[in-house]
């Protein structure tokens, strides 16, 4: 196992708000039914207008439905756009304006840090400038020469403006870790004393070069995609929102916590997971050492389980090196899609969820084990009287890792 | 109080005409730029083949990367890193839309990969055999400022030393009339916890950054990560203070005491 520093214990911090919105629905209660019920949100692909509708891929897609019809308030239409109508969609949902608002009049504006993770940001207005650009073939088109719509900080400039927060203010873009990092880098501000609540999350939508690039990749699955299962053959794409409100913990309140994160690198190769999986156990390990606990006392674990031959098999491996049989770990992508660099934050939502409703997801639409698997890989869903702590894992290209360890007090 | 100062053990540089720090101090303190200085550059932690390749703004980076690295006399295996990039590689997001407007199908796997903005921290960790933790992240103009608040945070949550690596490249294409940035610029600094002579405070606060006039920012006005080059200008010409750019009405207040 290659040394790296070790981890200390921190504090652990409050998750005291929080939401999602997926192909299974807008807000927190729509996540959980899905989930309870097994009732996927994929469905044949239907995106995509102009050379990308005629050409579109044989795949399912985890869309979220009515975005078309979601409008900006007044003020942000210079940067109306796909991400940005999901990020202002999700943000509606479970109070979450409310929360925030009050965590403003709390501490301060300036005392609240913004961290958001995402992919590809609103490159799909990117995408469609180039598809309409005008007849010197340079210009933008009118509706989208906003500057900041066509730049990864696009997410996290939208939701400062709209929520008002003035503390650090960051968009983590890190492929498919992103939205987990978030946890990382918001529980460090707070440590460091550079603020003293934040607002995390993540929004990443469909759009071209997700789609066309994992296809190139040879990772895109014709069928609703079979996380850990042996015939599984790539994954289907999603898209989603989230966020979460991370506070220093009043020690004797009960409620969630954020207890601890674990990130690293695997140094392997720019698209295919280290063969051991020593990267993603090292953030897993990392996750567990500064929560303070042992593996066995984690109770359910969210894979990043994307349903490609590579991910499945190493994470499988990584969680079997150390995870006892009675760990119960499944992969929600059959649920949502892999919906990239939300997926930080629509896994740790499931989580969350786990932690307070007791219901362990397993994995949706696959059938036959991979020979990978261990005895922690669940397919069907179980209940859980008494979880104490939840895991999530996302991986990313370029070899980067984070896991994140829920818990409630 | 909250601990948010530390120690520079190194500093990398590079950008059009200046391809070294020595050469931007140089440069600060009254010379030229030099002369027959390398178009891009060729970061040794790469494979010969992989170079040639690399996209430009992960050249840059990687470049700056290991130039601090070296100053600092670290392993690049034993820190872990953030990368700080206003809009990543913008010849690549060119191509990506050039052709999904086209011909989708016809996307090149390599560009795709290449095509996140964690392309330069995925290439350093596996040039560098480094199994830390690495980052990548956009603000927009604040970009460089709020990578320095990261990279302070992680030092006062228990990492020893961090690597701080920041760049930009030129806008191509369409894009080039929204995405302003030309020329090739980066700097890294690798940061610790560990007593030193040249060290650095930050502290976040209201206000407005001051028009940048030093050299390096009237050389290289022109790239996105132009906003980091008056933090450059006052640790190689003797500073106190430099004033970052941190987003709408606020400023990184970065005090230097040279020791």
């Amino acid at each position: 196992m290659p040394q790296v520093q070790p981890s200390p214990v921190t504090p652990a911090l409050a998750i005291t708000a929080y939401t999602a919105t997926t192909a299974l629905g807008r807000g927190r209660n729509a996540q959980a039914s899905a989930l309870r019920e097994r009732r996927g949100g994929l469905r044949r692909n239907d995106f995509g207008t102009g050379a990308a509708g005629e050409q579109r891929l044989d795949t399912w897609i985890g869309r979220v439905d009515g975005l078309e019809d979601v409008a900006l308030p007044a003020g942000f239409e210079r940067v109306d756009c796909r991400n940005n109508r999901l990020a202002w969609l999700a943000l509606q949902q479970d109070a979450m304006v409310e929360r925030i608002d009050a965590l403003c009049a709390r501490h301060g504006p300036e005392r609240v840090a913004l961290v958001l993770g995402t992919s590809t940001s609103s490159i799909g207005a990117t995408e469609e400038a180039y598809a309409r650009l005008s007849g010197d073939g340079l210009r933008f088109p009118p509706d989208l020469d906003a500057p900041i719509l066509h730049t990864p900080h696009s997410l996290g400039h939208f939701v400062q403006q709209a929520t008002g927060l003035r503390g650090p203010c960051i968009t983590v873009a890190t492929a498919c870790s992103s939205s987990a990092k978030v946890f990382a880098q918001a529980a460090r501000l707070i440590g460091s004393g550079a603020a003293d609540a934040a607002l995390v999350g993540g929004v990443d939508t469909l759009c071209g070069s997700v789609l066309f690039g994992f296809n190139s990749l040879g990772l895109v699955s014709a069928t609703p995609c079979r996380p850990f299962d042996a015939a599984r053959d790539g994954l289907s794409l999603g898209e989603a929102g989230g966020y979460a409100i991370v506070e220093r913990a009043d020690r004797d309140a009960p409620g969630l916590r954020l207890c601890g994160y674990g990130e690293s690198s695997d140094a392997h190769h720019m698209s295919t997971p280290h063969p051991e999986g020593l990267g993603a156990q090292l953030a897993m390990r990392g996750a567990l050492q500064r929560a303070g606990i042992d593996a066995a006392e984690v109770g359910y674990l969210n894979l990043h389980g994307t349903a490609t031959p590579a991910n499945d098999a190493v994470e499988a491996q990584a969680v079997s090196a150390l995870f006892p049989d009675t760990l119960h770990a499944g992969s929600t992508k059959g649920w949502t899609g892999h919906t990239l660099g939300a997926a930080g934050i629509v896994e740790s939502v499931f989580a969350l969820i786990a932690l307070e409703d007791g219901l362990l997801p397993g994995t949706l639409n696959s059938q036959a084990r991979d020979a990978a698997c261990g005895a922690q890989i669940h397919f069907d869903n179980a209940r859980s009287g008494s979880l104490r702590y939840a895991m999530n894992n996302s991986f990313g290209f370029g070899g980067n890792n984070c896991s994140l360890v829920f818990g409630t007090a | 109080m909250p601990r948010r100062t530390a120690t520079i053990e190194g500093i990398g540089f590079w950008t059009d005409g200046l391809p070294s720090w020595q050469a931007a101090r140089d440069f600060i303190a009254g010379g030229a730029p030099v002369a027959d200085a390398p178009r891009r550059p060729s970061p040794r932690l790469l494979a010969a083949n992989e170079r040639r390749r690399a996209p430009e703004t992960v050249a840059v980076a990687l470049e700056v990367a290991l130039a601090a690295c070296t100053a600092a006399g670290r392993d690049p295996a034993s820190l872990p890193s953030i990368f700080a990039s206003t809009h990543g590689d913008l010849a690549i997001t060119d191509y990506m839309c050039a052709t999904l407007a086209d011909d989708p199908r016809a996307i090149s796997p390599t560009k795709f990969h290449n095509s996140v903005h964690n392309a330069a921290a995925g290439y350093w960790t596996i040039g560098g055999g480094c199994m830390h933790a690495s980052t990548a992240l956009s603000a927009y103009d604040a970009t460089f400022a709020q990578g320095l608040v990261e990279a302070l945070a992680q030092l006062a949550d228990g990492a020893e030393a961090v690597l701080l690596a920041a760049y930009d490249g030129a806008a191509v294409g369409p894009l080039e009339t929204m995405s302003h940035s030309r020329g090739l610029l980066g700097a890294a600094l690798v940061l610790s916890r560990n007593p030193g002579k040249l060290r650095l405070r930050a502290t976040l606060v209201d206000g407005r950054a001051p028009e940048a006039t030093g050299p390096l920012s009237r050389h290289a006005a022109g790239n996105a990560m132009a906003p980091m080059l008056p933090l450059l200008e006052a640790l190689a010409g003797g500073g106190d203070t430099a004033l970052l750019h941190a987003g709408p009405d606020r400023v990184l207040r970065v005090e230097i005491a040279h020791g």
